[in-house]
């Protein structure tokens, strides 16, 4: 579990977070939406340290990160498995080689263990027999499906992904929501999604946070987000008129259940 | 940056293991440049030495103890890490400015792994390794190259050479040019790991600060090369 409380954050002249809190549970996907440059990168990045917050509280399972020290957050991070929205891949390595280096770093295992374990992980994200390929090599949905190889090989705690299905096929895309809800139950892990995908939204979204220019402007679930009056995410989310239609038709559905 | 550069390895395995790559990346990766410009320096030398001593009274013998000492005491050392600031240094710069900017340094980070002593540390030991080896092979091309001219050109015989070389020979220049090479093998990896480390922005700012470093690099070894002359002779 992971709370933060007050959350802001700016950058020079820019109040990019301001007073942001929410708590994200173990064994469910939590969401964070909103549009582009509503501050989500900069909300994951600040969860994990890579920025400094300038005011507010982040505390993982009861314990205060912002008040740890640089090696106790290098521990705590040794339980943290993060996709970046730019994948971030080690372009000096081929695919097998990024997915393994965590094991390599923090594992005794066997070599013949190790590989096994990353052609499993390849295998569920669908990329069987591309461990030779450097990611210069590879496709930007293959570099972000690596990338997510990545960040689970260990089985983290704590599981950060931005936008993973972003520039994938909607089946494709489908394929990582189900990766990423399936080993969050298995593991119980505490998963926490930057995205706008509306598909995700509606499949996975345990607990979802919506930002708007830096605040938080609604929480809630999925099925909550049918019912919702408010206007900003409403038109965030039921963009197009077949999502509009899509809503209402929703809404009558569960009318007929209750009366 | 070097504070915060010291601290327990994760896995020594594999940082013996990223040690040997850069070891192999700078030390075989510039082998090739050195020969060729530590023969043409000793070559250069002799020629340029002869032309300057004309008068007959000198012994023929002081040609080559000219190129011997110009070869170890500034030459290799000196000119040799010049060019290593740039065949080397904006290598490790831009290789370290692009993990920056593509967030590669931040997914290090975040799998708990002190990047700065992951990243920098193996460059400064291999360069600490492999450029004082360098230097060594540098003066040995250098003062062969300064052969080799002599005796093509019929400057004087090789034995005449070999017989200068042997005489008024002092080993204390030889700690001082390797005082040097150590002295300027840190320079050449830390100044623009720190300039690659922190970059900001993309890949413009990457090839900006990747010559900064090198021209940095250039002054800082040209002041270290004044100052260990000053304090050292
Ligand atoms: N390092 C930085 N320096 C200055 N401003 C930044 C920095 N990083 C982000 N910002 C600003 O913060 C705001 C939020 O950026 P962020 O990357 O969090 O958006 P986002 O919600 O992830 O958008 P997208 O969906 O497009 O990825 C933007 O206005 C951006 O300009
Ligand atoms: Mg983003």
């Amino acid at each position: 579990m992971i709370e933060f409380k007050k959350i802001s954050k700016r950058f020079d002249d820019k109040q990019v977070l301001q007073d942001v809190s929410h708590i994200m549970y173990s064994g469910k996907t939590n969401l964070i939406i909103g549009s582009s440059g509503s501050g989500k990168t900069v909300l994951q990045k600040c969860l994990v340290g890579l920025y400094e917050v300038d005011a507010g509280e982040i505390i993982y399972d009861g314990l205060s990160f912002t008040k740890m020290n640089d090696e106790e957050k290098k521990m705590l991070r040794q339980q943290i498995g993060m996709l970046f929205q730019g994948s971030a891949l080690f372009d000096s390595m081929t695919v097998e080689g990024n997915v393994k280096f965590p094991l390599d770093m923090f594992t005794k295992d066997k070599e013949s263990e190790k590989i096994k374990k990353v052609n499993e992980v390849l295998e569920r994200v669908n990329l069987v027999g591309t461990n030779k390929k450097l990611p210069s090599q590879l496709s930007g949905g293959m570099k972000k499906r690596v990338g997510i190889a990545r960040a689970i090989v260990l089985n983290p705690k704590f599981l950060f992904c931005d936008e993973p299905n972003s520039g994938l096929d909607p089946q494709t895309s489908m394929l990582i929501d189900k990766l990423i809800h399936d080993v969050t139950i298995e593991f119980n892990m505490t998963t926490i999604i930057n995205t706008h995908d509306m598909n995700s939204v509606m499949e996975i979204g345990n607990n979802i946070i919506y930002l708007k220019d830096g605040k938080n402007e609604w929480t809630g679930n999925s099925k909550d987000i049918i019912f919702s009056e408010n206007k900003n995410l409403n038109d965030f989310i039921f963009a197009s008129k077949f999502l509009q239609d899509a809503k209402e038709m929703r809404m009558l559905e569960a009318k007929g259940k209750k009366d | 940056m070097l504070k915060g550069m010291v601290s327990k390895p994760e896995n020594s395995k594999l940082y013996w293991k990223e040690f040997m790559h850069q070891c192999s990346e700078i030390g075989i990766g510039s082998l090739g440049i050195v020969c060729v410009i530590s023969l043409f320096m000793g070559a250069v030398s002799a020629l340029q030495t002869a032309y300057q001593i004309t008068s007959p009274i000198m012994s023929k013998l002081i040609i080559a103890q000219i190129i011997r000492d110009t070869v170890i005491l500034e030459f290799a050392p000196t000119l040799i890490c010049i060019v290593l600031a740039g065949v080397v240094g904006s290598k490790i710069s831009s290789e370290l400015g692009n993990m920056r900017v593509s967030e590669q340094i931040d997914a290090i980070e975040i799998m708990g792994i002190n990047s700065k002593t992951f990243l920098i540390m193996p460059k400064i030991a291999a360069a600490l390794v492999t450029i004082p080896m360098l230097v060594i092979l540098a003066m040995v091309l250098g003062i062969y190259g300064g052969r080799l001219t002599v005796d093509i050109s019929g400057i004087i015989s090789t034995e005449t050479y070999d017989r200068g070389l042997k005489e008024l020979f002092i080993p204390y220049n030889v700690f001082f040019a390797m005082m040097k090479a150590y002295t300027f093998a840190f320079i050449v990896s830390s100044i623009p790991a720190y300039f690659g480390y922190y970059v900001k922005g993309g890949s413009l700012e990457i090839g900006r600060n990747s010559t900064k470093s090198v021209v940095v690099t250039c002054v800082v070894i040209l002041f270290a090369d004044y100052i260990l002359a000053a304090l050292l002779l």
